[in-house]
């Protein structure tokens, strides 16, 4: 142990095989499972939170594809109503909200500090918490579901349906504590997102030179931390209202809209949480590709915040059936067409970017510039439904479903497989296969556009969403076969992915550090990375700061060989919020097991809450309190440490 | 099995393909709505195909060779202008549809003329109740599932939930309204054609909500009269002995949930059901209403609508004619 | 030529005060929860609105024992503010008798909150106006217990003598979150106490 230091000179040096081998003995991993739970490096959360989202991708898709089979004809009798109405709340949920947004954070994770030239996260024990809770939730969830008790009221969950009296098994309470043990992961893993962005960047990345990918992040981290409190409070009221008889939905003394209100106002907002981080790979990668930097970078970054304030205003559109009055609906209608505006800049900045550049396909180019279409499909159908009266004929039709999908899937399924051929390198040393990349994309291309293209006619002949089956003579028969094949094809797509990676891992070609010749700092650094990251942390002079030489806008250059040493233990540097000048040299924490055992004693609250055995809560509690007093037991003051402020600080 | 009723009869010129379809509308409430569906929809295509075509065209004209990292970047000026000139264009088109919005959102509020009549609307899970009440409370009756109104008239409907919330939808004549407990919603339709209406409860409410079907009949103002006069009257008193016997039955097993008025049965669980034969399907659009769909249904609902809020029937088969032949007295 | 690479002064090495990563990573949480809250009061006026009369307390709620408990939950947050005061200038005894005094103060807010629940002549099921009164002030006694814990934890490691004039990150977040917390309160307050007789 070195002696205590008040502040000192950060030393700089060179990167040397010497230096990397001091700070590989600091920052290794432990072996054994032990090590394993006690990890809070970025990269190994990061790609267990994209292994796990991945995971509940194939459940959510074999689900949904139980369903298609159901629908493909009239009064089919493969399902019953209860098991169709279970199938499309857990795909609903498990998309949604196990899916779409942690997949997210499993690539934030893995790549901001990576981004931001960074050796880890501001609370990498935090981290390890908001997954550690994530997988719990996901386990949480699915425990209803397992034993035939899930929830059956749409991911939405409206009262008074959800009321106890209209569904008395314990599968909505499941789904409510669930959710709640999910925004805590959720709520901490923003507000680490938000404190990295402020004050982890390396020394030079100023706030007008980071990535566009941590713009998304970090806009949708402070919408999260906004708007996960308004659902977690929908939910907990209706526990309350199920369990202890309160009145805060019913009725007769409550207010049944009032959950939609609640509902909504986190609805609205989270939609765009799960979009604006992979629109931001999007302008990250794309650039790549086309051999140029994105056209508009400061329009870009400002439509991405402007997007979420804006999404603040909007969540109305989902209840213009309720009978609002006139001026409401016109109001939330407004805002609504507004929002495309934002979406607009970015689309025409990347279209901008592709035809001012040399676009070179590849794979990733592929997805990325698919999505430019499939984006602008789905924002379409918003925009129609934005319009109220016409939204009384579009609502809770498959013309909605089209829209959600050609959303989440279009501008969140398809930049994610981009950014995983994107990234793969990094993350494992080797790169996915090309021509059977080719391949993925266009069975996944057209089986998703055979697939949900023809929902929208659907939803046009007037075929109601959520309906277990339809009568003949509607009209619509044929085109939900097509809508099975479709289906069935993406579905094979999602497959050749997966034979992809697996085939990868063991036999790709080796990526070295910079595959694609890419311009920013996580392909500064071998493939994988470290696990220190950075043997000296870089210092960046522009915003891309591996093709300065290329570019010559200026004469600052970034160094990458050259930079701050940091180690007397782990350590990285932080800088300040704007301009990310040195400020603080941060002490990392080692690994430790507190987050694990932290989030076992939530998950023990919870599931006691569930099944009304308090003594598991209290234990659960004990656990919590006791894994709160290891994490946050200050360290001891080195004995040579003055009591008093020296002068000169 | 019974086969499933598809369509109760479309009126003349809807096309009888896509009953549920709302490109073509038979009413002021919906024909504007129609007009701003094509319109928006004109601009959502020609959005996709401009992007899509520039997008195509930009990779397919431009695109580079050889592997990525050894192509050299470039500074690449310009591409702001894209920005600017999409924004522009955006711009002037969302300005437009909000007007157009704006204008048809005033146009449907209410009708152009005072309303011939209310009907009150209910959602059970899972069947309509509609009870028609003039001003005159004694006059008032109630119904399921079809609603008759007089054709060319506006007609107001005050819709609330009796138990979730359901949603109120003709789509060849109104949008959705919201059926919601606690609260009256307000909608209005009119039906410029005679025929028949095909809507849906497109509100999830539960196991059955697939099969929360309804009909809207618009009948000329005479044929809706006497219909109207025709449900204001109690049920006939049965006279054969098997029909009598049925009514005893009914009384008894099903008297707790349903009413038929002249009868002590008095429930409210279910659909009245005083005049049960002139309506054209039971189950809320599930069946046609013939004989054999009915008696199956009385023998076992669950078979047909599974988990629908009505038990089996657990009667001797005497008693089971004996209720069939007097549910068809029910005219 | 590398202007970026650090060569200042020397940097301070580990935790302190505002600069801190802890002190950023709870202004995250007060932001949070402060969101929460807002949804909160967001539910009673929603339904206040909806249902109207109905709704209203009747008689309006009384502050003879809110107010003079919203005078010692601001007090305590002085008495708080003047114990922080005391580690950033190395006085010891102000800073753990500031701290202690909070505490103190925070505890005797939860037994009065205490007195006046039991004097609602309702409860929380009694109705939507009970089941909001009971969530609201529940929620914020929660937020006080927790208040008053990680006090006591800061106030305990102060006494062992972790912290000194210069390493106190701990002391100053534990602080920011006592304001909050009775910052939420004087919303909650105006809420229940004053605006009913705003209102109706
Ligand atoms: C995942 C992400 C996501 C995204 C990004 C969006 C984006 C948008 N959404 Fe969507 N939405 C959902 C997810 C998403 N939505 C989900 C999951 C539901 C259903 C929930 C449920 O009921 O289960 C839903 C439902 C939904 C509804 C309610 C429908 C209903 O239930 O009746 C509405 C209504 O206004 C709406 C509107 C919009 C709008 C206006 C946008 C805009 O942001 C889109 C803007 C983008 C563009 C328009 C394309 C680019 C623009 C141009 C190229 C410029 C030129 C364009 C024009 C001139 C139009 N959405
Ligand atoms: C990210 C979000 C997301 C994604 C990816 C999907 C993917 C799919 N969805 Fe989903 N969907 C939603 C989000 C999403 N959905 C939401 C939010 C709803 C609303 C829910 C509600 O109303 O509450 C919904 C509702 C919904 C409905 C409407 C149900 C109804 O209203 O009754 C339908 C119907 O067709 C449907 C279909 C599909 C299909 C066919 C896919 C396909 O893309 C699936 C493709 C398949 C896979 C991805 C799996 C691949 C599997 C393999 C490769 C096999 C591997 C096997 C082993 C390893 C053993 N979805
Ligand atoms: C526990 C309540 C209950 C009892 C008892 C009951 N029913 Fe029903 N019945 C219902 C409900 C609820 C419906 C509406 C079902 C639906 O469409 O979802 C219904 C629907 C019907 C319908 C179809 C009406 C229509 O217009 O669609 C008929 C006919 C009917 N019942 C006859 C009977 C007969 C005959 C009996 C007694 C032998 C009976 N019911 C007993 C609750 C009940
Ligand atoms: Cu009633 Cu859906
Ligand atoms: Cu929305």
């Amino acid at each position: 142990m070195t002696a205590w230091e008040d502040s000192r000179v950060p030393e700089t040096a060179d990167l040397t095989q010497d230096v990397r081998d001091r700070l590989k003995e600091i920052w290794e991993e432990k072996p054994g499972l032990l090590g394993w739970i006690s990890s809070v490096d970025h990269k190994e959360i990061g790609k267990r939170y994209i292994v796990t989202a991945f995971a509940l991708l194939i459940v959510g898709g074999i689900e949904a594809l139980i369903m298609r089979l159901q629908l493909a004809g009239p009064e089919r009798r493969l399902l019953s109503p209860e098991a169709y109405d279970q199938l499309f709340t857990m795909h609903g949920v498990t998309m949604i909200f196990l899916y779409a947004s942690p997949v997210l954070s499993g690539f934030s994770n893995y790549l901001w500090p990576l981004l931001l030239g960074s050796r880890d996260m501001a609370f990498p024990r935090l981290n390890a918490l908001s997954y550690w809770i994530y997988l719990a939730a996901a386990v949480f969830l699915y425990a209803g579901f397992v034993v035939g008790h899930g929830p059956d009221d749409g991911w939405f969950n409206y009262v008074p349906y959800a009321s106890r009296e209209y569904n008395p098994a314990f599968n909505i309470d499941i789904y409510a504590l669930g959710l709640i043990l999910l925004g805590i992961s959720t709520t901490v893993g923003s507000a680490n997102f938000v404190v990295t962005f402020l004050r982890t960047r390396c020394p030079g990345m100023s706030i007008n030179r980071v990535p566009i990918l941590t713009w998304g992040t970090l806009t949708a981290s402070v919408g999260n931390i906004l708007a996960v409190p308004s659902v977690s409070l929908a939910f907990f009221l209706l526990w309350m209202d199920r369990q202890f008889g309160t009145h805060f939905y019913d009725a007769n003394q409550g207010q049944p809209l009032l959950w939609q209100h609640l509902f909504w106002m986190f609805g609205h907002p989270w939609v765009y949480v799960v979009v604006l981080p992979a629109m931001g790979m999007v302008s990250d990668g794309l650039p790549t590709f086309c051999r140029r930097p994105l056209v508009g970078y400061t329009p870009v970054a400002l439509a991405t915040v402007t997007t979420m304030a804006l999404g603040f205003g909007v969540w109305v559109h989902h209840m213009f059936a309720t009978g609002l009055p006139n001026l409401a609906l016109s109001f939330f209608s407004g805002a609504s067409i507004a929002i495309v505006i934002p979406s607009a800049v970015a689309v025409f900045a990347w279209t901008a970017t592709i035809w001012t550049g040399r676009p070179r396909i590849t794979t990733p180019f592929l997805f990325f510039a698919g999505m430019i279409v499939l984006f602008v499909i789905g924002g379409v159908s918003g925009f129609m439904t934005a319009s109220a009266p016409l939204d009384w004929q579009l609502t809770d039709t498959y013309f909605v479903v089209a829209h959600l999908h050609y959303v989440l899937i279009g501008i969140n399924v398809f930049p994610v497989v981009g950014g995983l051929y994107y990234w793969f390198p990094k993350f494992t040393g080797r790169m996915l296969d090309e021509r059977l990349g080719k391949w993925n994309f266009w069975t996944m291309f057209v089986g998703f556009n055979v697939a949900f293209l023809p929902m929208h006619l659907l939803g046009v002949m007037g075929m109601p969403r959520r309906v277990y089956t339809y009568p003949q003579g509607m009209g619509w028969t044929a085109t939900n076969v097509v809508v099975s094949l479709g289906a069935v094809l993406f579905a094979i797509g999602v497959l050749l992915l997966l034979i992809n990676v697996a085939v990868s891992l063991k036999r790709g070609r080796i990526a070295g550090d910079n595959p694609w010749g890419a311009p920013t700092l996580e392909w500064a650094t071998t493939s994988p990375p470290p696990p220190y990251n950075f043997a000296v942390i870089p210092s960046v002079a522009s915003r891309h700061p591996l093709w300065e030489d290329a570019l010559g806008e200026s004469t600052a250059r970034s160094r990458i060989d050259h930079g701050l040493l940091l180690d007397r233990g782990r350590e990285t540097i932080a800088t300040s919020p704007l301009d990310a000048e040195p400020n603080l040299i941060l002490e990392m924490p080692a690994d430790t097991p507190a987050p694990f055992l932290l989030a076992v004693g939530l998950t023990g609250i919870f599931a006691g809450a569930a099944g009304h055995w308090w003594w598991l809560s209290g234990a659960g509690g004990a656990l919590l309190v006791l894994a709160l007093l290891m994490w946050f037991w200050p360290r001891r003051m080195h004995a040579d440490e003055p009591e008093a402020e020296p002068a000169h600080v | 099995m019974l086969q499933p009723l598809h369509n109760g009869g479309a009126p003349t010129g809807m096309s009888p393909d896509w009953p549920m379809g709302f490109l073509h509308t038979y009413g002021p409430r919906a024909d504007p709505v129609t007009g701003l569906a094509w319109g928006l929809s004109i601009i959502s295509i020609a959005v996709v195909v401009i992007v899509t075509v520039l997008v195509l065209t930009g990779v397919l004209r431009r695109a580079g060779r050889g592997e990525v990292a050894a192509l050299r970047p470039v500074r690449g000026e310009g591409g702001m202008q894209w920005i600017y000139i999409g924004l522009a264009l955006t711009l002037v088109a969302l300005l437009g549809s909000l007007v157009w919005t704006v204008t048809v959102l005033a146009e449907v509020d209410s009708p152009a003329s005072k309303p011939a009549l209310t009907i009150q609307v209910t959602g059970h899970q899972w069947w309509w109740e509609a009870t028609y009440s003039g001003d005159d409370p004694s006059r008032a009756f109630t119904t399921a599932n079809e609603i008759h109104i007089p054709v060319g008239q506006p007609v107001m409907v005050k819709l609330t939930g009796a138990d979730v919330i359901h949603s109120f939808w003709i789509p060849t004549l109104t949008g959705k309204t919201d059926a919601i407990p606690g609260r009256t919603n307000v909608a209005w339709l009119q039906a410029d054609q005679p025929g028949v209406y095909r809507g849906q409860c497109t509100e999830y409410c539960g196991q059955q909500h697939a099969h929360m079907a309804m009909y809207v009949i618009a009948d000329p103002p005479a044929a809706f009269q006497a219909w109207a006069a025709q449900q204001r009257q109690p049920a006939a008193q049965p006279a054969a002995p098997q029909q009598v016997m049925g009514e005893q039955v009914f009384v008894q097993q099903c008297g707790a949930c349903h009413t038929v008025r002249g009868t002590p049965a008095g429930g409210v669980v279910g659909p009245d059901l005083t005049h049960l034969m002139s309506r054209r399907t039971i189950g809320a659009g599930l069946l046609p209403n013939t004989v054999g769909a009915l008696s199956g249904w009385i023998e076992n609902p669950q078979a047909m609508k599974p988990g629908v809020l009505m038990p089996p029937t657990k009667v001797a088969p005497v008693q089971l004619a004996a209720l069939r032949a007097y549910l068809e007295t029910l005219r | 030529m590398s202007e970026a690479v650090y060569q200042g002064a020397p940097l301070p090495v580990g935790a302190r005060r505002r600069n801190s990563v802890g002190w950023w990573g709870m202004l995250c949480l007060i932001a949070t929860e402060a969101s929460l809250f807002a949804y909160l009061l967001f539910s009673y006026y929603y339904i206040a609105v909806q249902r109207g009369k109905a709704f209203a307390p009747n008689p309006h709620p009384s502050m003879k024992l809110s107010g003079p408990n919203t005078i010692i939950l601001l007090a305590s947050s002085v008495a708080v503010w003047w114990g922080e005061e005391g580690v950033k200038k190395g006085r010891k005894g102000q800073h753990l008798t500031g701290l202690g005094a909070g505490i103190l103060l925070g505890v005797i807010f939860l037994i009065v909150q205490m007195f006046e629940w039991k004097a609602k002549g309702f409860g929380p099921t009694s109705g939507s106006y009970g089941s909001l009164f009971f969530t609201v002030t529940g929620f914020h006694m929660a937020h006080v217990i927790a208040g008053v814990a990680i006090l006591s934890a800061v106030w305990i490691w102060s006494a062992l003598g972790y912290f000194n004039q210069r390493r106190h990150a701990p002391v100053s977040i534990a602080s920011i979150y006592w304001h909050f917390v009775d910052a939420v309160w004087l919303a909650v307050f105006f809420t229940f106490y004053v605006s009913p007789y705003l209102m109706w």
